[in-house]
C-alpha cells in the first residue's frame, strides 16, 4: 500500500474543494477589507494626513493578505488544473484588467508618500482606489458568470475553446454579483476603519458601512431570489458518476436546468445555515455599526463575507465551472482534480504550513495592532506610508 | 511577418518574465545583505549598522514592491495564455507554485511589513528575526519557482496518462530533487547575491567619489565586496554545473550555445568568437580553444558532444516514432474505456516520443502521413536561432568573470583596511564600480534568455512543444494585453528608477556622530546585552 492511499481519492477531492473555499474566504476576509478600505479612501478622507491615516491602517499588513490570492491561484493550479486553465484563459481580458489594477496597488502604497508633491499623492490615491475597486467588482462579476455557466467547449484532446467575449461577461445577473461583491467588501473595509482609524474617519466609515451593508442585504436576497425562482438556471449531472474516477470532464452527462442550484438545499435542508450565516452577518453588522462594539462588528462582518462566498460554493456543488454551451464538459469536483497522489502530497504540505501561516499572521497583527491617528502618522513620519 | 497567437503569447511571457526578473535578483540578494547587516547591528549594538539597514532597506522596499506587483502576473498567466500547458502538466507543475505560496511567499510578504513598520514595536532580536524571515522567504521562493522551471527543462518523476490526457506525477521526490532544478537554484540565487553586492558596491563607490557618508559607504563596501566575491565565484562555478546538467538532457541547448554544427572528436573545442550562419548551417568563421568545451561539458577526455546536425538527424527518428504514439493515442481517445490492449501497448512503446509528433502539427494534420520534407522541417524546428544563444551566453560569462575580478579587488582593499587608498589614489576603480551597477542585470537577463530561449521549441523539454500549449485566444486579445503590460510596466519602471535615484541622492542618515565614529577595535556594547525594549 502506498502512503497516499491512506485517504480515499473521492475524500481528497472533497477536502480540496473545501480548501479552495477556505483560501477564497481567507482572501476575501483579509485582503477584502484592504480592498474595501482602498475603495473608501477618496470618500472618507479629505486631507493628506487623513488619507495617510486610512492607508496606514492597512499599510503594514496588506501585502501578506494579498498572498491569499496568489496562493489561491497556485492551489487551483495544483489541485484543479483544468479549472485553472479554463477559467483564466476564458476570462482572459477580465483577468488582465484585474491584474493591471492589482499591480497598481502595491506600488501606490509604497510610492505615494515618497514625494511631498500633492498631485503626485492624489494620483496614487486614485490608483489605490482603482486597484481596490476594480478587482472587487470583477471578482464578483466572475462569480456571477460561474453561476450562469461559461461558454467553453472541450474537444477529445481536452483542448478548450472559449466562445464568449469580454463584453458577454457583463449580464444583469453577473453585474448584480459584482455589486454585491463591492458592497460586501466596502462594508468589511468600513468596519475595519471603524476599528482602526481615528474618530472623524471612523464616523464617516460608519455611514458608508451602514449604506453598504443595506445594499449587500438587498443584493444578496435578490440574487437568491433569482436563483431559486429559476431566472438563473443551474446545472445537474444526469449520468452515473464514480467519485473515485480519474480526471476526465467528458466522461459524464449534464444538463442546464432551472432551479438546479437549489437541489442541494432540498436534499440537505440543514445547508440553509450557510446563507443564513451570510444574512446573520450582514444584519449583525448593520445593527452593530450603530453601536460602540467595534471588535464585535468585525466578527459579524467576517461571518457575512464567509456566509456569502460559501453559499455560492455549496449551491453549485459538485460543479465548479459549468459550461453553458456543452454542459457535459462542465468541470466538477469528481472529474477535474489532480491525481490522487498530488492531492495527497499537497494536503500534507497544507497541513504543515497553513497553521504556521495562521500563527505568524496572528502574531504580526498583534504586534501592529492599535488605533492609527494623525498623531501616530506625524510621529512615524519617516516609516509610515 | 504574420502575427500569430503563439508568437505573441511567447513575446508576452518573455516580456513579463524579463521585467519581473529586473526586480527579483536584487530582492533575493539585498534581503540577505540586510539580514547580515542587521545581525552585525544586534551583535555589536552599533547604531551605524542600524542606519545602514534602514537606508539599504528603503532602496530594497522601492524595488521589492515591483517584484511583488509583476509577480502577480506570473502566477496567473500560465492559465491565461498557456491553458493547454496548464491542463497538460498542472498535476506536476502546479504543486511547486502552490508550495511556494505556502512555504515562502506568505512568510516573505507578512514579515516585510514588520521589517518596515516594526522598528519601534519589536525588540532588537525580534526585528532581526523578522528580517531573516524575509530573507529566508525570498530565497525559498526562488527554490520552488526553480523546481517548477527545472521540471520544464528536465521533466522527471512524471508520466503521460492517455485517459486523462496529461502528465501525472509518479514521484514527487524526483521532481523536488531534480538535479537540473538544484543546479539552477544555486546558480540563480548566487546571481541575485552578486546583483545586490554590485548594487551596494556601486552606490557606496559613488558616495566615496562625492565624499559623502564615508563611514557607511566603507562598511557597506566591506560587506558587499566579501559577499560579492564569494557569490561571484559560486555563480560561475555553479553555472558550470548547469552547463554539465544541460549536456545530460538538453544537448541541443548546449550545441547552440556553442554554435557547434558538426560533432567533433572528443574533447571538443570551445568557440570564443564565431559567426553562425543559420541558412548554410555552419560558422562563417570561429576562433577556437581546443579541448575546453569537452572538458567543461562532459568532465572527461573521451565523451563525444553531438553537434547540431547530428542532433537533428536523431530527432527525425523520434518524430517518426512519435507519430505512431500520436496515432494510437487518437484511437484510444475515441473510446478510452474500450481501447484494445494492443492499442495501449503500441502507445506505451512509443509514448516517450509523443511530444515529437506535435512538432509535425504546424506542417500537417496527420503526423502518420507526414512526408520526408515535413519531417525534415519539423526536425529543424527544434533548433533555436544560433547566434542569439551563442552571444547571450558569452556576454553572461564575460560579466561573470568581470564580477569576480571587480569584487576581488574591492575585497582586497577592504580586508587590508585600505579603502581610503581607493578614495585618494585609485579613483578610477570607484568609477568602474559605479558604471558596473547595470552589468549584473544584463547578465541575469542573458542567463534567463539562454535558459528559456534555448529550450525552444519545447515548453516542456521533449514532451510538449510551445506551439501546442497556447490558449484559445485571438491575436487581438493577446496584442491588447501585450501592449497593456508593456505600457504599465514601462511607466512603473521609470517611476521606480526615478525614486531609486532620488533616495540614493538623499543618502543615508549619518547620525549625530557622523564621520567620526569610535575606532573599530573598541566595542561599544556587549554582544550579550539583553534585547532593548521599544523606545
Amino acid at each position: 500500500m502506498v502512503l497516499y492511499e491512506l485517504i480515499d481519492y473521492s475524500t481528497l477531492k472533497v477536502i480540496w474543494w473545501v480548501l479552495l473555499g477556505v483560501l477564497l474566504i481567507g482572501f476575501a476576509v483579509t485582503d477584502g477589507f484592504d480592498m474595501g478600505v482602498g475603495t473608501l479612501l477618496p470618500f472618507v478622507a479629505d486631507t493628506d494626513i487623513e488619507r495617510r491615516v486610512v492607508i496606514n491602517t492597512i499599510g503594514p499588513t496588506w501585502e501578506g493578505n494579498q498572498v491569499w490570492f496568489i496562493l489561491g491561484g497556485g492551489a487551483i493550479f495544483a489541485a484543479w488544473p483544468p479549472l485553472y486553465a479554463i477559467s483564466f484563459s476564458g476570462f482572459y481580458l477580465a483577468m488582465f484588467v484585474v491584474l493591471a489594477a492589482l499591480i497598481l496597488r502595491p506600488v501606490s502604497f509604497k510610492y505615494r508618500s515618497k514625494k511631498p508633491d500633492p498631485s503626485w499623492r492624489t494620483a496614487w490615491d486614485w490608483a489605490l482606489f482603482v486597484g481596490s475597486f476594480v478587482p472587487a467588482l470583477v471578482f464578483g462579476v466572475a462569480v456571477g458568470n460561474v453561476l450562469l455557466g461559461v461558454p467553453f467547449t472541450l474537444d477529445n484532446d481536452l483542448r478548450m475553446t472559449y466562445e464568449g467575449n469580454f463584453f458577454g461577461l457583463f449580464s444583469p445577473f453577473s453585474l448584480l454579483c459584482g455589486l454585491l461583491s463591492v458592497s460586501m467588501l466596502v462594508m468589511h473595509g468600513a468596519v475595519w476603519l471603524v476599528m482602526r482609524a481615528s474618530d472623524d474617519i471612523a464616523q464617516k466609515a460608519r455611514l458608508f458601512g451602514t449604506i453598504a451593508s443595506i445594499a449587500a442585504i438587498i443584493l444578496f436576497a435578490l440574487g437568491g431570489y433569482l436563483v431559486s425562482t429559476g431566472f438563473v438556471e443551474g446545472y445537474r449531472i444526469t449520468s452515473e458518476v464514480d467519485p473515485n474516477m480519474q480526471a476526465n470532464p467528458l466522461a459524464k452527462q449534464a444538463v442546464m436546468e432551472a432551479g438546479a442550484w437549489m437541489n442541494n438545499y432540498t436534499a440537505m435542508p440543514w445547508l440553509w445555515i450557510v446563507p443564513g450565516l451570510g444574512f446573520l452577518g450582514l444584519f449583525g453588522t448593520l445593527i452593530l455599526l450603530q453601536t460602540k462594539m467595534e471588535m464585535l462588528i468585525f466578527v459579524f462582518s467576517k461571518w457575512a463575507v464567509t456566509g456569502i462566498i460559501a453559499t455560492v460554493g455549496i449551491s453549485m456543488f459538485p460543479f465548479m465551472l459549468p459550461s453553458s454551451v456543452q454542459p457535459e464538459a462542465s468541470l466538477t469536483v469528481w472529474d477535474a482534480s489532480s491525481t490522487h497522489r498530488t492531492l495527497f502530497n499537497m494536503l500534507v504540505a497544507t497541513v504543515i504550513f497553513l497553521p504556521i501561516i495562521l500563527a505568524y499572521t496572528a502574531w504580526v497583527y498583534k504586534v501592529l495592532w492599535g488605533k492609527v491617528d494623525e498623531e501616530t502618522i506625524e510621529r512615524d513620519n519617516h516609516t509610515a506610508y | 511577418m504574420e502575427l500569430n497567437v503563439v508568437d505573441l503569447s511567447r513575446l508576452q511571457f518573455a516580456m513579463t518574465a524579463l521585467y519581473h526578473f529586473l526586480f527579483v535578483p536584487l530582492t533575493i540578494g539585498l534581503s540577505v545583505l540586510l539580514a547580515t547587516m542587521e545581525t552585525v547591528y544586534v551583535m555589536t549594538g552599533r547604531e551605524i549598522w542600524k542606519r545602514m539597514v534602514k537606508f539599504w532597506g528603503t532602496l530594497f522596499g522601492i524595488n521589492f514592491v515591483l517584484g511583488v506587483a509583476t509577480g502577480l502576473t506570473m502566477e496567473f498567466q500560465f492559465g491565461m495564455n498557456w491553458a493547454y500547458f496548464s491542463q497538460y502538466v498542472g498535476d506536476v507543475f502546479g504543486a511547486p507554485l502552490a508550495i511556494e505560496g505556502l512555504m515562502a511567499f506568505f512568510m516573505e510578504a507578512t514579515f516585510v511589513g514588520l521589517f518596515f513598520f516594526g522598528w519601534d514595536k519589536l525588540s532588537k532580536r525580534q526585528h532581526l528575526a523578522a528580517t531573516w524571515a524575509v530573507a529566508l522567504g525570498t530565497n525559498f521562493s526562488a527554490l520552488w519557482i526553480l523546481i517548477a522551471n527545472g521540471w520544464m527543462q528536465h521533466p522527471v518523476g512524471a508520466a503521460f496518462n492517455p485517459d486523462t490526457m496529461r502528465m501525472e506525477v509518479t514521484s514527487f521526490f524526483e521532481v523536488l530533487f531534480n538535479p537540473v532544478a538544484q543546479a539552477k537554484f544555486v546558480h540563480t540565487v548566487s546571481a541575485g547575491y552578486v546583483t545586490a553586492a554590485l548594487f551596494m558596491l556601486g552606490i557606496s563607490s559613488w558616495y566615496m567619489l562625492k565624499g559623502r557618508h564615508i563611514q557607511i559607504a566603507k562598511r557597506s563596501m566591506a560587506i558587499a565586496s566579501a559577499f560579492g566575491f564569494a557569490s561571484a565565484l559560486s555563480v560561475v562555478v555553479l553555472g558550470d554545473e548547469s552547463g554539465y546538467e544541460a549536456n545530460l538532457n538538453q544537448k541541443m541547448k548546449l550545441a547552440t550555445i556553442e554554435a557547434m554544427w558538426e560533432t567533433e572528436p572528443a574533447p571538443a573545442a570551445f568557440n570564443v568568437v564565431a559567426w553562425p550562419d543559420m541558412e548554410n548551417r555552419t560558422n562563417v568563421f570561429a576562433i577556437e580553444v581546443p579541448y575546453v568545451m569537452g572538458l567543461i561539458a562532459t568532465r572527461s577526455l573521451d565523451t563525444v558532444i553531438p553537434g547540431i546536425n547530428d542532433l537533428v538527424d536523431r530527432t527525425k527518428d523520434r518524430i517518426r516514432q512519435g507519430a505512431i504514439a500520436w496515432d494510437a493515442l487518437q484511437k484510444i481517445r475515441q473510446d478510452p474505456a474500450n481501447a484494445s490492449e494492443e492499442l495501449r501497448e503500441t502507445f506505451m512503446q512509443n509514448e516517450n516520443s509523443l511530444g515529437y509528433a506535435y512538432l509535425l502539427l504546424p506542417f500537417t494534420d496527420n503526423p502518420m502521413e507526414a512526408t520526408t520534407e515535413q519531417v525534415e522541417a519539423a526536425a529543424w524546428s527544434t533548433v533555436p536561432e544560433v547566434w542569439p544563444m551563442f552571444y547571450a551566453f558569452r556576454i553572461m560569462v564575460a560579466c561573470g568573470f568581470f564580477f569576480i575580478l571587480l569584487t576581488a579587488v574591492f575585497f582586497y582593499y577592504s580586508s587590508s583596511g585600505r579603502l581610503d587608498v581607493l578614495r585618494e589614489k585609485r579613483r578610477w576603480l570607484l568609477h568602474v564600480s559605479v558604471w558596473a551597477i547595470p552589468l549584473p542585470w544584463i547578465a541575469c537577463e542573458m542567463g534567463w534568455f539562454v535558459a528559456e530561449y534555448g529550450r525552444q521549441p519545447w515548453i516542456i523539454e521533449s514532451m510538449l512543444p510551445t506551439s501546442a500549449a497556447v490558449s484559445s485566444l485571438s491575436v487581438t486579445e493577446v496584442l491588447l494585453t501585450l501592449a497593456g503590460f508593456v505600457a504599465l510596466y514601462s511607466v512603473l519602471l521609470v517611476i521606480e528608477i526615478t525614486l531609486m535615484i532620488k533616495y540614493i541622492r538623499i543618502g543615508p542618515d549619518d547620525g549625530e556622530a557622523s564621520e567620526t565614529p569610535p575606532p573599530l577595535a573598541a566595542p561599544t556594547a556587549s554582544p550579550t546585552a539583553a534585547p532593548v525594549p521599544a523606545e
